[in-house]
């Protein structure tokens, strides 16, 4: 089989899953369906695995494959078309979804295990990797645009899957009301696009680029800005990125799959399939950059002083998304992908070694009141360290490798650019310090109360079960979570997802060494980026050293500083907060940026929106427009209804008149 | 004899019909007035008829009196059953059917 044909099987073998789990969850046993969407994902992979080596095996020139299933429509200028785009690009974003998601997916075997909603979790995870994978390989912007809004409607599904959590429900009508803003946004863009080029088609409307559009024109720098709004929502930039801490109310491996290490990072991959437009309007790249580097710091920043565990891995998934879309901006491509894949492994290590603190404090989400559990969750610990020192940057870890040639490479367009690269090593410092907060603060110190049960081996199950936001009593029936919590120290498919995701995250760094060593990301991805004259670059020598050296300084230096912080001397954090206290203020409510949205968007709105209700609705609707017809007709009607009186000679007498009239006229009218 | 005398008759009777209608209020008299006026019709069908020299006439007559016929059965038996149910046998008072 061809390169396309395998990729029509990493497609479909997800949905099959969907539609096995969801049609057949009735009749499926116990662990069945768990068992189905992994194996669906699985097979998926694999067949991932053979389009790459199909693709491998083809010369650099025919390595952007175009299969097309069906034509929707054909005229008047429009090419809708249900099609497939196979080249290095969708093969890599292919293979990191459907491994990591088949890793979750086995995570989340176990994780689930006790919960009402399993089969409806493994349905939705299912139709959540479909959506992703049709959006990767989308070959034109409709497809795109379908992949796109079905991922947002995915994500809402599966944030607000404890259906009678209202922390959760709001949390997931927050997160889709975003994601319709980026879809309207990419429709938009998507029309500027093809009002230019004339095609829907990625590759044809590529090649039209440079003819249809000057460079900077107008409408194109308009069009790509657009697109940048559909990238931002998905990959939670500034100011739409509200709704990825809040999202953080489902399941915790859906936080790993789809809050950090696939969704979110749609929006990367969206600029860097878009590069030739971006190239030809560089004032939409720079606004990227600029928004990309303004989100990593501000991220950073608000990761510091957050006290829940999930929610500070949120915010480092904006912060490193911030570099990845800075990176793709700046035309860094292939790193800024890099970056994408380890991210994807560690956050999602990160993630799920998270859900295993949190399945031991039987759902607490908080740090404050976490501690100690090094002893008593050894292995936990250890893969909290790994994706730790991979996304604190530290070498030989795969973060490391990543981030700083990124950021060589923004820095190396020169100008401005050093001042993101300068922005960025600052955050990288910030993000060692939050990581290593985290990993002091939940495994160092006294050992909590279930810290010590674990040690005398009993996992500790919360009397009532509560939520963890509101403290709401809550039951364990289906729309709630399960009764029984798991860690990956009693649970094998846990262990095993996280050790292959450990793994990854410590070697994946090797693929490409700087001096030359190796360059086999860089090397694969040539053949989509052929065309871009902002690919080939080479720094100095003596710049990717500095940067080396700065990354491994930085990341060091930064744990150094959470290590004296919160080990050594264990007051420092009391004493900084109380000193800066408007500071922690700020950041502890976000930089107000839910606030000032509320202020800006909501507010208005719902003002908007109530004067219509009751001035527009009442007034003109319901007066002038129903009130005014039903007066018209009402006043009509009773004028004609005088005439039916009901007296049969007057009817006659109307008759006679009526037939008389009538001859007469005729009479006059023949003479 | 000229044809305009038969209309002349014809125009008569059916005024007298007609007039009938509009004044009278007993329904019986009513279907009666109503006979005139058909058969007024009727005379001026066939006397057009007879001036042309074909039965194109003579047919519609002979239609239009099995219609009457059938028009008093209905007719007949509408004012049997207000007689029978004691309803006012008046065209005025049965006026249920208004705006």
């Amino acid at each position: 089989m061809s390169a396309t044909g395998w990729a029509w099987v990493v497609l479909l073998a997800p949905l099959a899953g969907t539609l096995v789990i969801a049609l057949g969850w009735r009749a499926l046993p116990g662990r069945a369906p768990g068992w189905i969407g992994t194996g669906a994902i699985t097979v998926s992979f694999a067949a991932a695995v053979a389009t790459l080596l199909d693709l491998q095996s083809r010369g650099e020139e025919e390595r952007q494959l175009v299969s097309s299933a069906w034509d929707y429509a054909k005229t008047a200028g429009v090419d809708a078309e249900l099609s497939i785009l196979v080249d290095p690009l969708s093969v890599l974003m292919i293979l990191v979804v459907t491994g990591v998601s088949a890793l979750i997916h086995l995570y989340s075997v176990a994780y689930l295990a006790s919960d009402r909603g399993y089969a409806r979790f493994f349905a939705y995870l299912n139709f959540f990797v479909f959506s992703m994978l049709l959006l990767v390989l989308a070959g034109n912007f409709l497809v795109l645009i379908v992949g796109w809004a079905f991922v947002g409607a995915a994500s809402y599904l599966l944030i607000s899957f404890w259906y009678r959590r209202t922390t959760a429900t709001e949390a997931g009508i927050k997160a889709f009301v975003i994601n319709v803003v980026g879809d309207v946004g990419l429709v938009l863009g998507t029309y500027f696009i093809f009002q230019g080029t004339g095609t829907l088609d990625f590759l044809g409307s590529f090649e039209a680029v440079q003819d249809s559009f000057g460079r900077n024109d107008g409408e194109l720098v308009a069009g790509c800005c657009l697109l940048l709004v559909g990238a931002f929502a998905k990959s939670a930039q500034i100011p739409l990125h509200t709704w990825l801490p809040d999202a953080m109310e489902g399941p915790t491996p859906v936080s790993a799959l789809i809050h950090a290490a696939t969704m979110v990072t749609a929006g990367v991959y969206l600029i860097a399939r878009m590069h030739p437009l971006f190239e030809q309007a560089p004032a939409a790249a720079d606004v990227g950059a600029i928004i990309g580097c303004l989100t990593l710091v501000v991220a950073a920043t608000i990761a510091l002083v957050q006290t829940d565990l999930k929610r500070v891995i949120a915010y480092s998934t904006m912060s490193q998304i911030g570099y990845m879309v800075m990176g793709v901006s700046a035309g860094a491509y292939a790193a800024g992908l890099f970056h994408l894949m380890t991210h994807a492994f560690f956050k999602a290590l990160l993630f799920m070694a998270a859900g295993s603190v949190i399945g031991a404090m039987a759902g607490t989400q908080d740090l404050d009141r976490m501690g100690g559990f090094r002893r008593s969750m050894p292995f936990t610990f250890g893969c909290f360290v790994v994706g730790g020192l991979a996304l604190a940057g530290v070498p030989p870890f795969s973060g490391f490798f990543s981030k700083d040639e990124l950021l060589l490479l923004v820095g190396d367009r020169g100008g401005w650019h050093w001042i993101l690269y300068g922005f960025g090593y600052l955050a990288a410092l910030l993000t060692a310090v939050y990581t290593f907060r985290m990993i002091f603060r939940a495994f160092l110190g006294e050992p909590v109360a279930e810290a010590r049960a674990l040690e005398r081996g009993e996992l500790h199950h919360a009397e009532h079960h509560t939520n963890p936001a509101t403290g709401e009593q809550e039951d364990t029936d289906v729309g709630f979570p399960g009764p029984e919590h798991h860690i990956a120290e009693r649970a094998p498919q846990m262990r095993a997802a996280m050790a292959v995701l450990a793994v990854l995250a410590t070697v994946a760094g090797l693929l490409q060494i700087p001096f030359g060593v190796t360059h086999l990301v860089d090397g694969f991805l040539e053949p989509t980026f052929a065309e871009s004259e902002l690919y080939e670059r080479n720094p100095s020598d003596g710049q990717i050293g500095l940067g080396l050296v700065l990354g491994a300084l930085v990341g060091l230096g930064g744990i150094f500083l959470a290590h004296l912080i919160w080990v050594r001397k264990p007051g420092t954090s009391a004493a900084l907060r109380a000193r800066l206290a408007p500071a922690h203020q700020l950041l502890a409510r976000k930089w107000y940026f839910d606030e000032a949205i509320d202020i800006l968007v909501v507010r208005p709105f719902a003002l908007a929106g109530r004067f219509c209700q009751q001035v527009f609705e009442r007034v003109v609707v319901n007066g002038f427009f129903v009130g005014g017809t039903t007066g018209a007709v009402r006043a009509g009607s009773a004028a004609v209804r005088a005439a039916q009186s009901g007296y049969l000679r007057l009817y006659a007498a109307l008759l006679l008149l009526g037939g008389g009239a009538l001859t007469l006229y005729f009479l006059i009218a023949s003479s | 004899m000229s044809i305009s005398w038969y209309l002349v008759v014809s125009a008569f009777v059916f005024c007298i019909g007609a007039a009938g209608v509009l004044v009278r209020r007993n329904p019986l008299v009513v279907l009666l007035c109503l006979e005139l006026m058909l058969n007024a019709g009727n005379l001026a069908l066939v006397a057009f008829a007879r001036m042309h020299g074909n039965a194109d006439g003579h047919v519609f007559a002979l239609v239009v009196i099995v219609v009457a016929a059938c028009e008093v059965t209905v007719g007949l038996g509408l004012i049997v059953a207000l007689y029978r149910r004691r309803l006012p046998i008046d065209v005025d008072r049965m006026r249920e059917l208004q705006g």
